[in-house]
């Protein structure tokens, strides 16, 4: 407790409770959007307001908290939510995955592995994987009652069909525990397989959308495909220039106004741990390794 | 570069130093007191008391000043308030009969009981700018009725009530209402989770849902049966005390809808109407209400569903004004990795394309 008027972790206790039920239902059915009674965050709607529910309902006094957006601990709108915790919850926050126990992201998976010890926390805009499909929500929802899911199958057949492949590179569905097909929010294909019998935790809070999902430790998440044209987890085809890591998920940054372009992780933290460990990239040294160097 | 810089948290709290200093302005003009605005941007407190659904003058001005004057952050920062405030009880229905009048208007009838009140209004303003306010001009005061207003002005539809021509409005008077901020939204939506969530919708919004049924898209023959103003009693009814006791008064706009309704398969031919509240002094946005919730009955009366307006997953879905605004300005976040994959997706794409197109060339050549 370190913020006078305001409880642990902002919300009130009772806020926490209505909020940890839907998590316990969400864990026993896992892929399934839970309903929740969201509130007003003090951060707009959009900006991670789920997230930071669940997180707030989930962290006690002795956790460590990371928070990553885009796979960064410094972009400005996690270095915002990470000092909300430090500030309301007094919570110790770090950026190394491994010493994190919650981590709480908006659109990467870490590329360190999880342990069973460890809760990600992921940021979702849009909870319905069939929302883009089809707009009411009474629909949606009947779908995935009777696990009709015909509609996303054509959309990835109609893709093959006109494209060759299919045209999704984001927030690719993915089929949880062989029966509700699930938005994994906006993180690239390639972190698809990365939730797969994952150790960790991992759930999902939207807040706009007041929705709660989760995928419990060791659960099948498979992304949609078909036997002829088997999932495909896309990354750009370099290494990365601070770190040379050739299996992370990389970021193109655009360092001059003449078609120069570096890649370099997107995991910065991933990107750090290897050049602290003395991993060279074809641009070491560049400004893009930051201050801190 | 705003992201993927080292030092993120130093140039947050810059952002916030220089956003003080904008929005105290010139520093030697005098500072704008929270009473100022609460007294004279009136009509700019009530939107934003109706939208960020808290009514607290004093704090939607404060909200207001922060904001600069943006209403619909105003609003923003008084529901952010008002999620961290504790439940006491939940209050009687207001009773808007017994409403302390300061206007009351009727479309319908050309006098009836309790009289036609105009009160403070802009209607009959010519809107020419006024040059005399430039000038702290001393204003003379208003003439007033040598007769008070009766304390107890009956409601048109009560009128029309009595003859039976106006459809009852249904549902169980003792039934706990359901509470649109402590369970999530689902559809279908009952009525009054649809109200709720109307009262607090974007003035903007709901003015356009309901301007949209008067041109043709889902129109409801409306007329304005009655627009009251005026200030009404809260009352509680304490566990310990089992009585009700009034606990203040609040200014709310009403108005209720007349429309003609021609009848469909399970309703007999009669009036309908559509229902608006808004916290304040607020015409429109209670008008727009009205029109809309007529609109939403659709389903219920058995009639078509073809209008935007008449849609409740439409209608519902996209009204809170925190909720668009955070979504659509969330476009302001890095989104880098996303972008990266459709950028690696598109190029795939074009390279693949580009062979299909290069190959019968080839053979053409050939």
């Amino acid at each position: 407790m370190s913020l006078p008027g305001y409880n642990f972790a902002y919300l009130d206790e009772q806020t926490k409770r209505m909020i940890r039920r839907a998590l316990l239902k969400a864990v026993a059915i896992p892929g399934y959007q839970v309903p929740f009674a969201s509130r007003e965050m003090p951060l707009a709607y959009g900006w991670g307001t789920g997230g930071m529910q669940v997180t707030a309902a989930v962290i006690g006094p002795h956790d460590v908290l990371k928070v990553i957006d885009q796979g960064a601990d410094d972009t400005t709108n996690a270095v915002s939510i990470r000092r909300f915790f430090a500030l309301t919850a007094g919570v110790r926050t770090t950026e190394r995955t491994a010493e994190a126990t919650i981590i709480q992201t908006r659109h990467r998976i870490p590329e360190t592995p999880l342990t069973a010890a460890q809760i990600l926390v992921y940021q979702v805009p849009q909870p319905e994987p069939l929302r883009k499909l089809e707009p009411r929500e009474t629909e949606t929802r009947r779908m995935h009652a009777l696990a009709d899911y015909g509609l996303m199958h054509v959309k990835l057949y109609e893709d093959i069909a006109r494209h060759g492949r299919i045209t999704l590179s984001y927030d690719y569905p993915v089929l949880v525990n062989g029966r509700h097909v699930m938005a994994p929010s906006p993180i690239p294909s390639f972190d698809n397989p990365k939730m797969h019998r994952s150790p960790a935790l991992q759930l999902f809070g939207a807040g706009r959308e007041k929705r709660i999902y989760a995928v419990p430790p060791y659960t099948s998440v498979e992304s949609l495909a078909f036997e002829d044209h088997p999932f495909h987890p896309w990354k750009a085809n370099e290494a990365c220039g601070l770190c040379g890591a050739t299996d992370s998920y990389l970021d193109e940054v655009v360092v001059d106004d003449r078609g120069g372009r570096l890649f370099v992780c997107s995991d910065t933290d991933h990107c750090t741990t290897r050049r602290a460990a003395g991993h060279r990239g074809a641009a070491a040294g560049h400004a893009l390794a930051g201050a801190g160097e | 570069m705003y992201v993927a810089v080292k030092g993120g948290e130093r140039a947050i709290a810059a952002s916030h130093a220089v956003l003080a200093e904008v929005r105290r302005g010139d520093p030697s003009v005098p500072v704008l007191g929270v009473d100022q605005i609460e007294q004279q941007l009136g009509h700019a407190v009530d939107r934003v008391m109706a939208e960020g659904a808290l009514y607290d003058r004093t704090l939607a001005a404060l909200a207001i000043k922060q904001a600069q004057g943006d209403l619909q952050e105003a609003a923003f920062l008084l529901r952010a308030y008002r999620t961290t405030l504790p439940r006491f009880c939940a209050s009687l229905p207001i009773d808007t009969v017994r409403m302390t009048i300061a206007r009351r208007i009727s479309a319908t009838y050309k006098d009836l009981p309790g009289g036609q009140i105009l009160g403070p209004t802009y209607d009959y303003t010519h809107r020419l700018l006024d040059p005399t306010l430039l000038d702290d001009a001393p204003v003379p005061p208003a003439p007033r009725a040598a007769e008070p207003v009766d304390p107890a002005v009956p409601r048109v539809a009560a009128l029309l009530d009595q003859e039976g021509l106006i459809r009852p409005e249904r549902g169980d008077r003792d039934a706990e209402p359901p509470d649109l901020t402590r369970d999530p939204l689902t559809f279908p939506a009952a009525r009054p989770l649809r109200l709720q969530n109307l009262a607090r919708g974007d003035e903007g919004f709901v003015l356009a849902m309901g301007y949209s049924t008067q041109r043709g898209y889902g129109g409801s023959h409306p007329f304005a049966g009655e627009v009251r103003y005026g200030t009404v009693a809260v009352e509680i009814v304490p566990e310990e005390l089992g009585f009700a006791i009034e606990i203040g008064d609040i200014a709310v706009t009403e108005c209720q809808m007349v429309n003609q309704f021609a009848g469909s398969r399970t309703e007999k031919p009669q009036f309908t109407r559509g229902y608006g509240l808004a916290f304040g002094h607020s015409e429109r946005k209670a008008m727009g209400m009205a029109l809309v919730d007529r609109a939403l009955m659709s389903r219920e009366l058995g009639q078509d569903v073809t209008a935007p307006a008449q849609d409740e997953e439409f209608v519902l879905s996209h009204s809170d004004n925190v909720e668009a605004s955070g979504f659509v300005q969330h476009l302001k976040l890095p989104h880098y990795v996303d972008f990266q994959s459709e950028l690696e997706l598109i190029r795939r794409l074009r390279a693949e394309v580009e062979e299909r197109v290069a190959e019968p060339n080839r053979e053409a050549a050939e």
